[in-house]
């Protein structure tokens, strides 16, 4: 008998446009509600643990920061459309793999159709934000009337580095949710996907690293959320808190980190994510900030 | 010890190497870590050289090794501040008092193709002007081409225009091609007269290396073993991490011992290493991570 063994993937964190795994070696198995097809052993189908993912540690998370400072400016110096075409290149990658992240959803416990909702609705959601690269400031700057003789002026920028956690529910979903609506505007981030199904999250670092994203623009650590939220959320080299998880706990331990140097924090109750709160312009602008110009004029 | 350059000086690059890799490995952690960072801190020769350098910038660098950290006051003062020459009285008079050194680069910093007449002159004015400390570069094109005898008689001159300043020899190693060329280097520049040997001007690179440093090191040591005498060390260029940083006091150490751990035997040439120690020092007594944008630029 010659019985094939499936060669399986090592789930990584996506760090600085690399996959590495987390500098303490240490794993976490992530159990799935349904099984895929190629566990079909009795030891396999009784503890169905689908991947090791990393459980990062403070350290990884430091190089990330890292990582993530210094892509920043360079990403949000180059054109809103240039931006633009890479989050659209993001969603063309994504399409592309239609077929493996519907599966790898379904190992949630997802249903099949549910599961190729949620990633048609992501690659909607991706060419959406796509589009708002070069408006934004259109849309939310403005020329404003001064009683002195200057050319006034207000205009969005990105506010720097941004912490994101994800929600458990409709996990693929979560994260390009956040990386369209955070980084289109020129943040960078560190991405924290949901710590029970955090693997299509992770294969979607594989979609950004074939997407021309600079590398450190977006980080992807797996971890328990407990453990990487504080150094993370403390790091003073954070400029922002997006929380889409609903753990009273964890929104008190983020409030107090954030307060520590003025980090500005939202708390967002995800649901399902299909809510028209999560395809806005005004999701974008919570990450950006309003810079306002005096030009002298007149002399 | 060997005074015949033209001979060779067999060095063992893959031992070099290794031991390097080895001493890197150790774990430095909590106080020890904490007071390995002040140590660093203490040994740092604050440097700006650039073209554009103006009397504020200088007079702002000097403000930084006087208090390196405001909120922190009982940090210790940088070890020195290197500058240009036609610099030097600014930064003696910025730094009146305070304890810190003023280093100047003298005979025509980084090139050091200048007539030894020049050369001269340009040591004798950053001394007369109040530079207690001179770090010259020497004539790498000679000394590769083989004529040891003009370089070594150079270092002696510009040693005896320096008075009682103490003189760096800048080997600027990332030219010298080969570590054996490193260690003859090093060798001749402490025979003519050097109080501190230096590997880089900062201008070439690579600039300061690990394997180029414990070389250089290790002459020192041998110099001692048989003359008596004790040579500084100085590293410039490329160390920008406070990691980095304590790799090299851990190879000082093992390599030459306590009596090197002070600022008057060890100085890091750098400029933005500064900054890193300073946050990994608050790291360790806040417990959180820190961000350049809270620590001034200077």
């Amino acid at each position: 008998m010659n019985k094939r063994l499936n060669v399986r993937k090592t789930y990584k964190n996506f760090i600085g446009g690399a996959f590495v795994r987390s500098e303490s070696g240490h794993v976490y198995g992530v159990t799935g509600l349904s099984i895929p097809p190629d566990m079909n052993t009795a030891q396999e189908k009784a503890n169905p643990i689908l991947a090791q993912a990393c459980r990062s540690t403070r350290k990884d998370i430091r190089e990330a920061v890292v990582h993530a400072r210094k892509a920043q400016n360079g990403w949000a110096s180059k054109t809103a459309y240039l931006r633009g075409q890479i989050i659209y290149r993001i969603a063309e990658m994504l399409e592309d793999r239609k077929a493996n992240f519907t599966e790898e959803l379904t190992w949630a416990g997802i249903s099949k159709r549910a599961a190729a909702k949620q990633v048609e609705t992501s690659i909607d959601r991706l060419v959406y934000y796509a589009g708002w690269t070069d408006k934004l400031s259109q849309v939310f700057g403005s020329v404003n009337p001064v009683a002195t003789p200057h050319f006034n002026f207000s205009t969005p920028e990105p506010l720097g580095v941004v912490a994101i956690f994800c929600a458990d529910e409709s996990p693929l979903l979560s994260a390009v949710t956040a990386v369209a609506a955070i980084c289109t505007g020129g943040n960078s981030a560190v991405l924290i996907p949901s710590q029970a199904y955090p693997l299509s999250a992770l294969s979607f670092g594989e979609v950004l690293h074939s997407s021309d994203v600079p590398p450190g623009v977006v980080n992807i650590l797996s971890g328990i959320h407990n453990e990487i939220m504080d150094p993370l959320a403390s790091h003073m080299d954070v400029n922002g808190i997006c929380n889409w998880t609903d753990h009273p706990a964890s929104q008190a331990l983020l409030d107090e980190h954030a307060a520590r140097n003025i980090k500005r924090i939202t708390h967002q109750s995800w649901g399902d994510g299909t809510s028209d709160e999560f395809e806005s312009p005004y999701l974008m602008m919570q990450f950006q900030e309003i810079k306002t110009t005096w030009h002298p004029v007149g002399y | 010890m060997n005074m015949d350059f033209h001979e060779r000086y067999p060095i063992d690059e893959v031992g070099v190497t290794e031991r390097v890799d080895r001493l890197n490995r150790r774990s430095i952690k909590k106080e020890s870590k904490l007071s390995g960072l002040k140590l660093a801190l203490s040994m740092i020769d604050h440097t700006t050289l650039e073209g554009s350098d103006s009397p504020g910038k200088v007079i702002q660098l000097c403000s930084k090794a006087r208090t390196p950290f405001a909120p922190m006051p009982d940090l210790p003062t940088l070890a020195a501040v290197c500058v240009y020459p036609t610099m030097v009285p600014v930064a003696v008079k910025a730094l009146e008092g305070s304890g810190v050194h003023v280093a100047s680069v003298a005979t025509a910093f980084p090139s050091g193709l200048a007539p030894l007449s020049v050369k001269l002159e340009d040591t004798k004015y950053a001394v007369e002007h109040g530079a207690t400390e001179i770090d010259m570069v020497i004539s790498r094109g000679k000394f590769l081409s083989g004529e040891f005898q003009y370089v070594f008689d150079e270092i002696a001159q510009i040693k005896e225009a320096c008075g009682l300043a103490h003189l760096k020899v800048i080997l600027e190693t990332g030219e010298l091609q080969t570590l054996e060329n490193v260690r003859k280097a090093s060798i001749l520049a402490m025979m003519a007269g050097a109080d501190f040997i230096k590997t880089s001007t900062g201008k070439v690179q690579p600039a300061a290396t690990q394997p180029v440093t414990l070389v250089m090191l290790e002459a020192i040591r041998d110099f001692h073993q048989s003359t008596g005498k004790k040579i500084g060390m100085k590293p410039a260029g490329g160390i920008r991490k406070a990691k980095q940083a304590l790799q090299y006091l851990v190879m000082v150490h093992e390599t030459l011992g306590l009596d090197w751990l002070h600022k008057d035997m060890f100085r890091f040439g750098a400029s933005s290493l500064t900054n890193d120690i300073l946050m990994q020092i608050v790291k360790q007594t806040d417990g959180v991570y820190q961000s350049s944008a809270y620590f001034s630029n200077d």
